[in-house]
């Protein structure tokens, strides 16, 4: 599937999720946080390029990495990006949505 | 339910057995819901409150007997130290897929905004008093408290 998002048009699954990590700017997160209702602070942008950082890295995501992460503790990543965080962080930068189930 | 089109908006837990594997499977299923974006609240009781004590949380073990899932005879899973051995076991495979114990696992569930209740009426059977459990725990309460904490639409329900 394609979407137009902040003027691009990008390839996204049927869930949103951008397939291609290349087609990824910050202007795209800007509009995929706005869709979520959440605007972006420097401690949102810390969280999405470590995760970004992650799957670079090819490593999997849980939200119990996320709280050894040393980045963010798990209380602060929910109230950075309330309701399903690992789901909505995860779409904002760009990534995959992880398969975890924890 | 037609208007929210089933969608489910709070799932309460109630975890009354105290095996590992069941611990395991109400602690997914709660951090699996707020993970969703769906409020979780989780009430113990029975041998549950094991895996909110204190002293007992890092003991338990998986049920080698009376589980045919497991392969293991009845006469074999009841010798001394089988279920320490399975339960070993179960713990490294677990952490071999992030899985993290339970004292970790209820760290993780508090963080992430499970509310937990202990049973009054458990809790007097066994003697455990407020101080025995786990900081997360909020409140020890009825059955009747627990029914008003589960109100609203799109409430479900799940005994373990």
């Amino acid at each position: 599937m394609e979407k137009v998002i902040a003027g691009k048009t990008v390839a996204v699954n049927e869930e949103g999720y951008l397939t291609d990590f290349k087609q990824w700017d910050k202007s795209i997160a800007d509009e995929l946080a706005a869709e979520a209702e959440i605007s972006l602070s420097p401690r949102h942008w810390e969280v999405l390029n470590y995760l970004q950082t992650e799957f670079k890295n090819e490593v999997p995501l849980s939200i119990r990495k996320i709280g050894k992460s040393g980045v963010v503790d798990i209380k602060e990543f929910y109230q950075l990006f309330p309701k399903a965080p690992l789901k909505t962080a995860t779409k904002i930068a760009g990534i995959p949505k992880p398969a975890s189930c924890i | 339910m037609t208007e929210n089109k089933g969608e489910i908006k709070k799932m309460m837990i109630i975890l009354s057995k105290g095996t590992l594997e069941n611990v395991y499977a109400a602690f997914v299923l709660a951090n699996g819901a707020r993970m969703e974006g769906i409020e979780a609240e989780m009430f113990f009781t029975f041998f549950g409150l094991e895996s909110i004590h204190k002293k007992k949380l890092t003991h338990l073990h998986v049920a080698t007997v009376g589980n045919p899932a497991m392969h293991i005879p009845t006469l074999l899973g009841g010798l001394p130290g089988v279920e320490a051995l399975a339960t070993t076991m179960m713990k490294k495979e677990m952490e071999k897929i992030d899985m993290p114990d339970v004292a970790e696992f209820l760290d993780i569930l508090s963080a992430s905004g499970v509310r937990m209740w202990a049973c009054k009426l458990a809790m007097d059977m066994f003697h455990y008093k407020k101080e025995d459990l786990y900081e997360g725990v909020e409140d020890v309460i009825t059955v009747g408290d627990f029914y008003k904490q589960s109100a609203g639409e799109g409430t479900h329900m799940l005994f373990i």
